[in-house]
């Protein structure tokens, strides 16, 4: 269980209380500015919260060793940055630094382990023929896959991404949430920031609204993502269109 | 990326000994007619290119370090000020004429410890990687014009051109005093640089995710401060500023590595130091007029190499 309790964080997270279950695809939508991404990250335990406190399996995540906290939680932030051309599989590799040894940390996972682990996440974001190929030659699709297999290769309980869908076209985006609908059958927690009302209402299990850094709605998406939700929150009018996981969102004036 | 260090440390043992044969002076090891042999081997070459061997590995260790913490391949050892301030340091002591021997490398250490304790205090406890850039930028400028400021009132010429000498980095007339002042401290930094690399691995993702993969900042930055002090202020005690070391071999060494920063530390440190025994080995049998000095040579080789990074990365082909 990840739990926001009463987060509190300058204007942008006004006392916002929410549990959030493993095993669930759970999309957090809202206008800009709602405080999506700073909720986000302080589930993720990357920013330290006014008041209130973010808590895995009911401890306050602030208290677990950065280490430790990393094994559980993956994050992937909105617009990653990589520094250094290395191949997709290299990059997939980072994702095992909270197993390795470092510096007065001792190694949690054994070499064989920490392959088995990046050889699954390649595996199941269907990156096998990209493995070799430098990050600068692959597609804005094809790097999302490797950034998201950077997270699976630590092997989560939770995985947090920011807005993974931004600058993927319509095949990369599909497959990408199917990708990460069989991670949450598998049983990991999926948290998504969602721009696009359409694949929350399609893809998720649980939606939840924000507004003004408050949550305006949580549920199932037919219940959460109500036309009159869309109208009170976005401010404008929409009608869904399609069949339950067919939907697409049309604006009326 | 072990066949390159094997690669490395091969050359390494191949140049050593032909760098001790090489100066103003041949030496045959075939003929033992040459007078003071032993004396020019052991007391004046040996020493030279062990601290040629030393400062390298850690110009060059602290260069891949550096680049990796600032995620930029353009990034020198000098930006965070430390160089300048240790440089600083040496000059005052020759502005004040202290003759003691000890008095140099002593005031350019103290020099470098201040700019490390500036950087810290003032990049503060958020280990926040742009404001710690600027911080040392500010302190590079500082001491840099606090050195002109040395000059321009330097008591005697004799001081000042003793100044202006000393800051164009150097390694001849050095001793094993000066090895045994830089090899503990450079041995130190580039183990604090060793204990940043799985770090700046992280880093590779840029500050976020490396958080989210455990990274403490604040700890990652004490560790680059340590390091690059540590390294760059002994260098600098013991032979003036020697630039674009810690520039040019990451990138040279980077296409043949995974491009991690970890990887590149150790083949950096290698590379590093056979670049100053070869450098410093040329400037010695060059036949200019008086020795060419190794940090004007490293210049002059270094800027147009910059210069080359610079359209390459224009291009975004680096």
């Amino acid at each position: 269980m990840l739990e926001a309790d009463g987060l509190v964080l300058g204007k942008r997270l006004a006392g916002l209380s929410a549990a959030l279950r493993p095993g669930e695809v759970t999309a957090i939508c809202g206008p800009n500015g709602a405080g999506k991404s700073t909720l986000l990250a302080c589930l993720a335990g990357l920013l330290a919260p006014d008041a209130g406190r973010a808590l895995l399996d009911g401890e306050p995540i602030a208290a677990l060793p950065p280490r430790v906290r990393a094994r559980r939680v993956g994050y992937l932030p909105q617009s990653p940055e990589l520094a250094w051309d290395v191949t997709g599989e290299t990059l997939v590799g980072l994702g095992r630094l909270p197993w390795q040894a470092a510096p007065l940390h001792r190694r949690h996972a054994s070499a064989a382990e920490d392959a088995l682990a990046v050889e699954e996440a390649i595996a199941a974001m269907a990156l096998a023929g990209l493995r070799h190929r430098p990050v600068s030659r692959l597609s804005g699709g094809e790097r999302s896959r490797v950034l998201v297999a950077r997270v699976l290769a630590g092997r989560p309980q939770w995985l947090l991404a920011d807005e993974p869908l931004a600058n993927l076209d319509l095949a990369h985006a599909a497959t990408l949430i199917a990708r990460l609908k069989e991670q949450a059958r598998a049983g990991v927690g999926v948290v998504l920031v969602l721009h696009d009302l359409a694949a929350a209402m399609n893809h998720a299990d649980r939606v939840l609204v924000l507004h003004q850094g408050q949550l305006a709605a949580d549920g199932p998406p037919p219940l959460a993502l109500t036309e009159d939700t869309i109208a009170g929150v976005w401010g404008v009018r929409a009608r869904w269109l399609g069949e339950p996981l067919r939907h697409a969102l049309l604006l009326s004036e | 990326m072990t066949r390159l260090v094997a690669l490395l440390l091969a050359a390494l043992i191949l140049a050593l000994p032909l760098s001790l044969l090489a100066g103003k002076v041949w030496i045959d090891p075939f003929d033992p007619q040459v007078r003071n042999a032993a004396i020019i081997l052991t007391e004046l070459r040996l020493p030279r290119a062990v601290l040629a061997l030393v400062l390298g590995a850690g110009l060059g260790g602290a260069g891949a370090a550096m680049q990796g913490y600032l995620r930029n391949p353009l990034a020198d050892p000098g930006l965070f000020g430390i160089a300048p301030s240790a440089a600083l340091g040496a000059v005052l002591s020759l502005f004040l004429g202290l003759t003691a021997a000890w008095a140099l490398p002593l005031f350019a250490l103290v020099g470098a410890g201040g700019a490390m304790a500036l950087l810290g205090i003032i990049a503060g406890r958020e280990g926040n990687v742009a404001l710690f850039t600027l911080a040392g930028m500010m302190i590079a400028s500082l001491a840099g014009a606090l050195t002109s400021l040395a000059i321009s009132l330097s008591p005697t010429p004799f001081a000042m051109s003793e100044i202006v000498t000393w800051l164009m980095g150097a390694l001849a007339d050095r001793s094993w005093r000066e090895v045994w002042i830089a090899a503990p401290l450079t041995l130190a930094g580039l183990g604090f640089l060793w204990a940043a690399g799985r770090g700046l691995d992280a880093l590779t993702l840029g500050e976020a995710a490396a958080r989210s993969l455990g990274l403490e900042p604040n700890r990652m930055q004490a560790l680059i401060i340590l390091g690059v002090g540590l390294t760059v202020g002994a260098s600098v005690a013991v032979a003036g500023i020697i630039g674009f070391v810690g520039l040019m071999v990451p990138h040279l060494i980077r296409p043949f590595t995974d491009r991690r920063p970890s990887s590149l530390l150790l083949p950096s440190a290698l590379a590093g130091a056979l670049l100053l025994l070869v450098a410093d080995c040329l400037c010695r049998v060059l036949p200019t007029v008086g020795e060419l000095r190794l940090g004007i040579a490293l210049s002059l080789v270094g800027a147009p190499f910059f210069l080359h990074l610079l359209l390459k990365l224009r291009k975004g082909l680096a």
